[in-house]
């Protein structure tokens, strides 16, 4: 498979198995490093090596808790529509607001999708009337009514070489 | 859903550790001197954060774009409501699924209840993947008005942080 090579980095081994094995139950003990050291058969050392490279190169957005929001505060999937030429002047003042944890672009008249978080709801629909108010579009607001799977794991295998055939 | 009380030490907690965990041999205790507790009541906290599903999962955290996954698309689907709840269950079990809810429908501007994010390294990839789930949903789809499903493709991610708390000392 050929990638882009700026966007998909060839991973060494231990990279890796970082990665498919640690997207969750990363170690809750005095020295977590070490667990992995043991299990992949490396020093301490080797694997907060590792790990720093990835975080340098960005392929690591971040080792440590994953908080479910839903349980801390709470949240919305939230979309507005606006014209296309308007998108980025409309998506800069949505970013303004702390309560704004994610924001897409999506191909559909409803062209801006961001998820809302707030410390309670009576805080949320105040941020949800703030944006209307601050953007002159009306909010689609969309929460979550049930959730079924949450967290998929990334397998990253892309180094042809050092790999079993499969 | 109701929200779960979290206490002040709790709430220090995720300021300190929503951008990670320092890189260091002992990352724990770096996090209880900076709560100044102990490193056990640290773990204790952490692991007592993980049962009551605060923190979902402590993790290495890719950046799935620097993966190669750079395609994820918002599948959305107008299913009966009757049968919402079995059918999303299955949606949620594919392991292509990443995220998959039920919201509610606003008429007329939206007609969607069911909600799966697919990702893919390619288009075509995540495009297959949409057509799995209507395979698996010819059964229940109908349409309120308009198309019965749709898939919104994301463009750009113009801002990406995870949880925000502020800190209650700014």
């Amino acid at each position: 498979m050929q990638l882009d090579p700026l966007s998909a980095p060839v991973l060494d081994k231990l990279s890796q198995q970082i990665i498919n094995a640690y997207q969750r139950g990363f170690p809750v003990c005095s020295r977590p490093f070490e667990v992995l050291a043991n299990e992949f058969d490396v020093s301490e050392q080797a694997v907060i090596d590792c790990l720093q490279t990835l975080d340098d190169n960005q392929v690591l957005s971040r080792l440590g808790p994953v908080f479910d929001h839903k349980k801390a505060g709470a949240s919305t999937l939230a979309a507005v529509a606006v014209p296309m030429d308007k998108m980025d002047e409309i998506a800069e003042i949505i970013n303004q607001f702390e309560a704004i944890n994610h924001n897409y672009a999506r191909e559909h008249d409803y062209n801006l999708w961001f998820v809302v978080t707030a410390s309670d709801q009576e805080a949320l629909d105040i941020a949800i009337k703030d944006i209307e108010t601050a953007t002159g579009y009306e909010v689609l607001v969309l929460p979550m009514e049930k959730s079924f799977h949450i967290d998929l794991s990334f397998d990253v295998c892309f180094k042809p070489t050092k790999q079993k055939a499969s | 859903m109701t929200a779960i009380t979290i206490t002040e030490l709790e709430r220090q907690y995720i300021v300190l550790t929503q951008d990670g965990l320092p890189l260091v041999p002992k990352p724990y205790h770096w996090l209880a001197d900076k709560l100044a507790i102990s490193v056990e009541e640290t773990l204790a906290m952490t692991k007592d954060l993980l049962d009551r599903g605060v923190i979902r999962r402590i993790a290495a955290v890719p950046n799935h774009y620097k993966l190669g996954y750079k395609f994820n698309g918002m599948t959305t689907w107008d299913i009966c409501d009757e049968r919402a709840q079995e059918f999303g269950e299955k949606v949620g079990q594919l392991p292509f699924v990443s995220h998959c809810y039920l919201r509610p429908r606003h008429l007329p501007q939206w007609n969607y209840n069911l909600f799966a994010m697919v990702h893919g390294r390619t288009e075509q990839e995540i495009k297959e993947k949409q057509h799995q789930i209507k395979e698996l949903l010819s059964d229940v789809l109908q349409t309120h008005q308009g198309q019965a499903n749709d898939i919104l493709t994301s463009t750009r991610i113009l801002k990406k942080t995870g949880l925000r708390l502020r800190n209650g000392k700014k």
